[in-house]
């Protein structure tokens, strides 16, 4: 028996792909973008159009970026602007470009105990929830989500504290499900709500705020990060997630499966355009 | 329990159906933690019968060491192996990170302790007695540790168990080390907590099912052979 084991497990090869070290980019990005499904279409496309395997990392957007600031990845795909900006201003980034965006809401029990359903502003709306005390779960985890929300209470004045602010330390999903039990409000993207539908009694309490635009941008990563970053094959990927053809498949991603789409492609747009 | 019933009809549709992706997640699983498991036999089994059969100074303190590593937390293994294996780590030449072979570098380190401590347990159960007799008719140390691991082969299947299981249901280190990559590191657990947050519950849970079914027929092979030979 053992020695069908071994022979099996040595006929087996677990090597990795042969080729050139400069055949792989390593790709840090969020897993909301990998939650969504869009990368499962567009990273083969980009395999058959370029000699290139992408190694795609979903981690929060915190740790997306840390990981490309110690060369560990090649490109970004990240949502989180302020945390980008300083990536890009102490150079371990470079050349940010905008991709996409979808947009947030504020979900709430069907009781909404702070009374915001239909508050245009999301800013009032967090002010009303900590002013009635109403339960709101936070991701807690430094994602882009999360530093979103951080923006937000900060513009609110206000500073979030238990017993009424929960901090999940979770992905989207889970969090939307521990806010659904705990009858809390929540903070989440479209596209992860629209995943839960099912599951999640949450209603939509407040959308179409502007400033709950979540954009993504790819980034390439300074090659003087560490060792061994394949700088051709970042930009490479970058160029691709902005190129025409990429950006028409955005613009319809979702619809076969929410009726609706997911993202809405920015490229070459300035920042300002999208949030104001 | 309608989610629990549609799970299962799901997982009986992902086999029948003979979606592509399914089968090479479950085979990259058996063979990711299969070869582990081979790899911590190689280590295991010496070095619990090396720790079985001699006394040194400080053995108290080894012993203990790897029965604690018996419950080393896979998450810690697949922080420090990430390091290591990370392009700015000491491995970091070897570019095998968020690869097949860096989880089963990480589930091997993971198996290895367990199948050393089961190992000793299962060599030093044998009795003293049986050692002596054994060099006193004249067989070389060569044949009585061989002899003695022969007595001892039953409770040793059941470490190729433990180490197995520990392995192929272990999700920290498979996660950090093989990062989850469609095609290429997914496994039956990484997927699992993908789809779970996905919101596919249903996917989800035919996941868990074929996990525990081929939990169950490994463990079942080897069970067999096991009280075939006891009895």
């Amino acid at each position: 028996m053992l020695g069908y084991l071994l022979i099996a497990a040595l006929v087996v090869s677990l090597a990795p792909p042969a080729g050139a070290q400069s055949s792989v980019v390593i790709l840090s990005t969020t897993t909301s973008t990998q939650d969504s499904g869009l990368l499962d279409v567009l990273v083969p496309i980009f395999e058959r159009r370029t000699s290139y395997t992408v190694k795609t990392i979903s981690v929060g957007t915190g740790q997306a970026l840390a990981l490309a600031a110690r060369g560990e990845a090649d490109v970004t795909l990240c949502h989180a602007p302020s945390l980008e900006t300083q990536y890009l201003a102490d150079g371990r980034m470079t050349n940010r470009r905008l991709v996409m965006y979808n947009d947030f809401v504020i979900v709430g029990p069907e009781a909404d105990p702070a009374r915001i359903a239909g508050e245009r502003s999301v800013v009032a709306a967090l002010r009303r929830i900590a002013g009635a005390g109403a339960r709101f779960v936070s991701r807690g985890d430094k994602s882009g989500t999360h530093a979103l929300e951080l923006a937000l209470w900060k513009q609110a004045g206000v500073v979030p504290a238990a017993p009424w602010y929960i901090e999940s330390g979770q992905g989207m999903g889970a969090t939307l499900g521990l806010a659904d039990d705990r009858r809390a409000y929540t903070l989440t993207d479209r596209a992860t709500r629209l995943a839960f539908g099912k599951r999640v009694a949450l209603r939509i309490m407040v959308e179409g705020d502007r400033v709950l635009r979540n954009i993504y941008s790819v980034m390439e990563v300074n090659p003087a990060n560490g060792p061994r970053v394949n700088t051709a094959g970042g930009k490479a990927f970058a160029d691709f997630m902005v190129s025409p053809e990429v950006q028409q498949i955005i613009r319809t991603f979702g619809v076969d499966r929410y009726g609706q789409p997911l993202f809405v492609p920015i490229a070459g747009k300035r920042e300002g355009d999208v949030t104001s | 329990m309608t989610l629990l019933l549609d799970g299962v009809r799901q997982a009986l549709g992902l086999l029948v159906e003979g979606d592509g992706e399914i089968w090479s997640i479950l085979w990259l699983s058996l063979e990711v933690s299969g070869s582990a498991t081979l790899i911590s036999l190689l280590i295991g089994i010496p070095a619990g019968t090396a720790l079985a059969l001699t006394r040194f100074p400080g053995r108290g303190l080894v012993v203990s060491a790897v029965n604690s590593g018996m419950g080393l937390p896979p998450v810690v293994v697949g922080l420090f192996v990430t390091i290591v294996l990370w392009r700015s780590g000491p491995l970091g030449s070897l570019e095998i990170l968020y690869t097949p072979a860096a989880i089963v570098v990480a589930q091997a380190v993971i198996a290895s302790p367990i199948v050393t401590g089961i190992t000793l347990a299962a060599v030093q159960q044998v009795p003293r007695e049986f050692r002596l007799q054994l060099l006193a008719l004249g067989a070389s140390r060569v044949q009585m540790v061989w002899t003695v691991l022969r007595e001892a082969r039953l409770p040793m299947l059941a470490a190729v168990m433990a180490g197995f299981g520990g392995v192929i249901s272990e999700i920290g280190a498979s996660m950090m080390v093989g990062g989850n990559i469609k095609g290429q590191t997914r496994t039956l657990t990484t997927a699992m907590v993908l789809e779970t947050s996905k919101g596919d519950f249903d996917v989800a849970i035919a996941l868990s099912l074929l996990l525990l079914a081929l939990v169950f027929l490994v463990n079942w092979a080897l069970t067999s052979i096991q009280q075939r030979r006891a009895g």
